[in-house]
């Protein structure tokens, strides 16, 4: 059953989590820390070979498992991934190391706990990209849910419990009108697998239903305009790690939802109610957009950016182009990537002075001119610059939008203006001009070890801004096949 | 008619050990009390042993059709003799703290047992009348057992009043039932029915409605449930852990004896009776859970809660739906043992740690027994990856198969507002800093042992889920098909 090189990206880490639960105190702290450090990297190293052995000539679900798990209602343990999924695997176990290096001195209380929260999350968050029966992926979306909850609760802020649970109870009732869909399709297909879901003949009335359903689930998750209010809350008082895989991973989990159920499951419903998905992914680009103009706290305002760029991927999958879903998944990933860079850059502030209110700053360069160099670079790519990969899917959804409709390409092109103004604005109130305080006046720039994380993320996103072919290259035909189920009228 | 007592020998032996149990007391020295207790969980074992040993295939009668042995029996059977005996391992020392080690408190279990027994077999409308008041007897007692504690004295009395109008309602309905038939054996009664089903025919609905009535109230479904809280909360936590577990999959039994095996042919009509009781029982026990303070209050809401989602599967009237159903009792049952195996295992001498704000910073100092309490409350909550979810899956399963969806939905909005007292729950053990600076729990390593089993399992048996739905779905098989 667990014999693939798939299963073992799934269960590695989760074995790993456990282990590490087991060291137990926090006299054995240094040991947990080493631990996780080794099982998130081998997690990574086994994840590579899923993306040097994909053939990218076929959209078939490849290194694929499968085995009986509920004879009953036959629900089997059947995974496999595409071009949709692989990149965001590679990303998951990418991060998750960074984020056990961005832990390693900032935790100090229930370090055992902590790393084995993102190791287990690490593994059930693969499992979600690459579980192909509907149960199975339930299982894992929802089970991701506990460690978060745990995150945000036990190592958060202050007003961390309000926020951890407002943050579960959201997702919970998505989540839950998903499995009615499930449910109902299992009921019209006698299957639960995904593959069968997107064969299935449904009725217009069906699909209007059903795409209520799972547009709940992965609104909330991505988040939309208007449910997205608990993403601000969560990301504040979540510790930074918390933020990071929160905003590049589960963010994107929403994005993954719509192109694997949405968009091939119901074509038709998603068709018909495309100009509210576009009306709702335009407000925010420019309301979240506005509204991040005018924060106070930079995780808050990172937070917002987020929604906004979020916006774009769903303005990007449902013009129901090649083009606007490739645009759209390249800015998940690179969103990911340029995220989780701003919430570590505003995690090595607050480790410092303990604050994350931009007027706490100003002057940051004078202590600390390496820091200031990565984090112009990463709030260049948040907005957009060309070169970074933030650039890339930005361009692509734009074209992808001209094509459709001129308004839509002119509204989501503000982002390109507002994005670098929010950005830039804080960037520049926090770390240009004299000396603040006391507090950055006694600023040490950052050790070799954030050193390590900030370049590593650095690198990626100079990589696939300059060369975004590989990450293009492997979901070509993936994205292709869903264009045309997308576009397939199953009336 | 030869006798043939084969089949109920486990049943004989229950009893001829709890006569002995009560008999060896006489001549047992207070301190040598652990013997009765050891033949107790040795009489269940080999209880549990024998249905084992002798595991039906099909289904048979016996005892001039008094007696049912088939399948589904011998599962639920097999499930209530482990769970008492967990129940009784889980609470020798909590009783022991509180000077209720005695005899009569296995006597009392054993015979409760027994009732069970009977009522799970039962092919006539007086054996299963017998066995329930054996049990009913037997818990009024087993609530009362602290009798210088006022509240268990209360809960008792209520317990006993209520459990008796339910009594008196099942054999009113019986008797109309029988007036109708002529018959008091389900078999026969379900031929007479089948031919006289019809909306119009008063009688039969007002016997029906008179049996669901007590069959609501011995599960404790809401508007007939008022008598839970107060019982689940005053009992001593030792007679809650007995009331809340392994009665309720006896009261599933009698369901699936009375309505599937008896009234079948009424589907039509007890469907929409159980639609209003589940969908109340989900309103209210979820939303009451939210205002306790009180852990044991909270578990007993939930417990309503619980079983408004089991009827649903019942409701179904298919057998997939019934299997569901048993399914989603079984974990139940055992997620319930464990929720107050919690309360035994935090409680010691002269403390009860049956306050919410007990709980509160348990991780600090009990990582281990943190993590249990979340596993539990997950669990119950329906969240995976926990065997719970698969309840709360297989029944909602099973409504959106008989085309009732919108109960589906609402099941699923009310598991949303469950979620969040489940989640208080872990909120106040790990997010909320230490109520007592030093917390002793005094638990022996076996009660340590077998609720830490009780909890991984809920989770550790996730691949098992197949095999387990799979005897689920043939032990009603073996009812549904005996027809």
């Amino acid at each position: 059953m667990f014999g693939g090189l798939l299963s073992w990206v799934i269960w590695l880490p989760i074995l790993g989590g456990i282990i590490v639960l087991a060291t137990g105190s926090d006299e054995r702290a240094p040991l947990a820390r080493k631990l996780s450090l080794a099982f998130s990297i081998l997690t990574f190293l086994i994840s590579i070979p899923l993306y040097t052995g994909f053939d990218t000539s076929t959209a078939a679900m490849q290194f694929g498992e499968k085995s009986i798990w509920v004879s009953t209602f036959s629900i089997y343990y059947h995974i496999g991934i595409d071009g949709i999924s692989m990149p965001l695997i590679i990303l998951t176990t990418f991060l998750t190391v960074v984020v056990v290096i961005a832990g390693w001195e900032v935790i100090k209380e229930k370090t055992a706990q902590y790393m084995a929260a993102f190791l287990i999350m690490e593994g059930l968050m693969v499992g979600v990209f690459s579980a192909i029966d509907a149960v199975l992926f339930y299982v894992f979306w929802e089970g991701m849910l506990i460690p978060m909850f745990l995150i945000i609760g036990i190592w958060g802020g202050a007003n961390r419990i309000y926020a951890t649970i407002k943050f579960f109870l959201y997702t919970l009732l998505g989540s839950l009108l998903m499995l009615v869909a499930f449910l109902y399709l299992y009921h019209q297909s006698g299957s639960f697998n995904i593959l069968d879901f997107h064969a299935l003949p449904l009725g217009m009335t069906a699909q209007t239903l059903l795409f209520i359903a799972f547009f709940t689930a992965f609104a909330v998750k991505v988040p939309m305009f208007p449910v997205h209010t608990w993403l601000p809350d969560a990301h504040v008082e979540a510790p930074t790690g918390g933020s990071v895989i929160l905003a590049a991973i589960m963010l994107k989990m929403g994005g993954y939802g719509f192109l694997r159920f949405s968009l091939p499951i119901l074509p038709d419903a998603s068709h018909e109610l495309a100009t509210i998905v576009i009306a709702l992914s335009l407000i925010a680009i420019v309301y979240i957009a506005l509204v991040a103009l005018v924060q106070q706290d930079m995780k808050k305002l990172i937070a917002y950016s987020s929604i906004s760029h979020m916006g774009f991927v769903t303005l990007g999958f449902f013009i129901f182009s090649g083009q606007g879903i490739e645009g759209g998944m390249v800015q998940m990933i690179s969103h990911g990537f340029i995220s989780g860079a701003l919430f570590l850059c505003v995690g090595v502030l607050y480790d410092r002075v303990h604050s994350r209110e931009i007027a706490s700053y100003g002057g940051v360069a004078n202590t600390m001119p390496v820091f200031a160099a990565f984090m112009m670079l990463f709030a260049m790519a948040n907005a957009g610059l060309p070169g970074t990969s933030g650039f890339v899917g930005e361009f692509l959804v734009i074209l992808a939008a001209f094509k459709v409709n001129i308004w839509y390409a002119v509204l989501a092109g503000t982002t390109l203006v507002f994005g670098a103004a929010y950005t830039l604005w804080m960037y520049k109130r926090v770390i240009f001009g004299e000396v603040a305080n006391d507090d950055v006046a006694a600023l040490e720039d950052v050790s070799p070890r954030e050193i390590l994380f900030l370049s590593l993320l650095a690198a990626m996103v100079l990589i696939m801004g300059l060369w975004p072919y590989p990450f293009l290259d492997v979901m070509h035909a993936t994205v292709d096949q869903l264009v045309t189920q997308v576009n397939t009228s199953k009336l | 008619m030869e006798l043939n007592i084969q089949p109920i020998l486990p049943e004989i032996f229950i009893c001829a050990m709890a006569c002995v149990i009560l008999v060896l007391d006489l001549y047992l020295k207070p301190e040598r009390r652990t013997i009765a207790y050891v033949l107790t969980v040795m009489t269940l074992l080999v209880a549990a042993g024998l249905y084992w040993q002798d595991f039906a295939t099909g289904s048979a009668v016996y005892l001039n059709g008094m007696f049912i042995k088939d399948r589904f029996s011998d599962v639920v059977k097999i499930a209530i003799c482990l769970l008492s005996l967990l129940v009784f391992v889980y609470s020798r020392e909590y009783i022991k703290a509180r000077d209720l080690f005695l005899s009569e408190y296995f006597v009392l279990g054993l015979f409760a047992v027994l009732g069970m027994m009977v009522m799970v077999s039962a092919g006539h409308f007086l054996a299963l009348y017998l066995g329930l008041e054996l049990l009913s007897l037997s818990l009024y007692a087993m609530v009362a057992f602290q009798r210088d504690s006022s509240v268990a004295t209360e809960a008792a009395m209520k317990y006993f009043v209520l459990g008796a109008l339910g009594s008196a309602m099942l054999l009113y309905g019986m008797s109309i039932i029988y007036g109708l038939t002529g018959s008091l054996d389900i078999s026969v009664v379900r031929g007479i029915v089948a031919a006289q089903a019809a909306p119009d025919n008063v009688i039969l609905v007002l016997g029906l409605v008179f049996i669901l009535v007590s069959l609501a109230f011995k599960i404790g479904a809401v508007p007939f449930h008022m008598w839970v809280p107060d019982v689940y909360h005053g009992a001593p936590t030792s007679s809650t852990l007995f009331v809340s577990t392994a009665p309720k999959l006896a009261g599933f039994a009698i369901i699936i004896r009375l309505l599937v095996g008896g009234l079948e042919d009424l589907h039509f009509m007890w469907r929409d009776m159980l639609i209003v009781l589940a969908v109340l029982s989900m309103l209210l026990g979820n939303l009451i859970a939210i205002a306790q303070t009180n852990l044991k209050r909270m578990l007993a809401y939930s417990a309503i809660s619980h079983m408004g989602f089991m009827l649903l599967g019942i409701l179904a009237g298919t057998p997939n739906g019934y299997s569901a159903g048993l399914f989603y009792g079984l974990v139940y049952t055992f997620m319930g043992l464990g929720g107050f195996g919690i309360v035994v295992l935090l409680s010691r001498a002269g403390y009860e740690a049956d306050e919410l704000d007990d709980l509160r910073g348990l991780n600090q100092s009990h990582p281990w027994y943190a993590f249990l309490i979340l596993i539990f409350m997950f669990s119950m909550a329906g969240v995976p990856p926990t065997l719970g979810f698969f309840a709360k899956l297989s029944v909602i399963q099973a409504v959106i198969d008989v085309e009732l969806t919108w109960l589906a939905v609402i099941a699923v909005l009310f598991t949303v507002i469950g979620a969040f007292y489940y989640l208080r729950v872990i909120k106040l053990v790990y997010f909320d800093p230490p109520a007592v600076a030093a917390r002793e729990i005094s638990a022996t390593a076996d009660l340590r042992v077998l609720l830490s089993a009780n909890a991984v399992a809920l989770v550790l048996l996730l691949p098992m889920v197949g095999p387990i739905q799979e005897m689920c779905t043939q032990a009603i098989a073996s009812v549904v098909g005996a027809f």
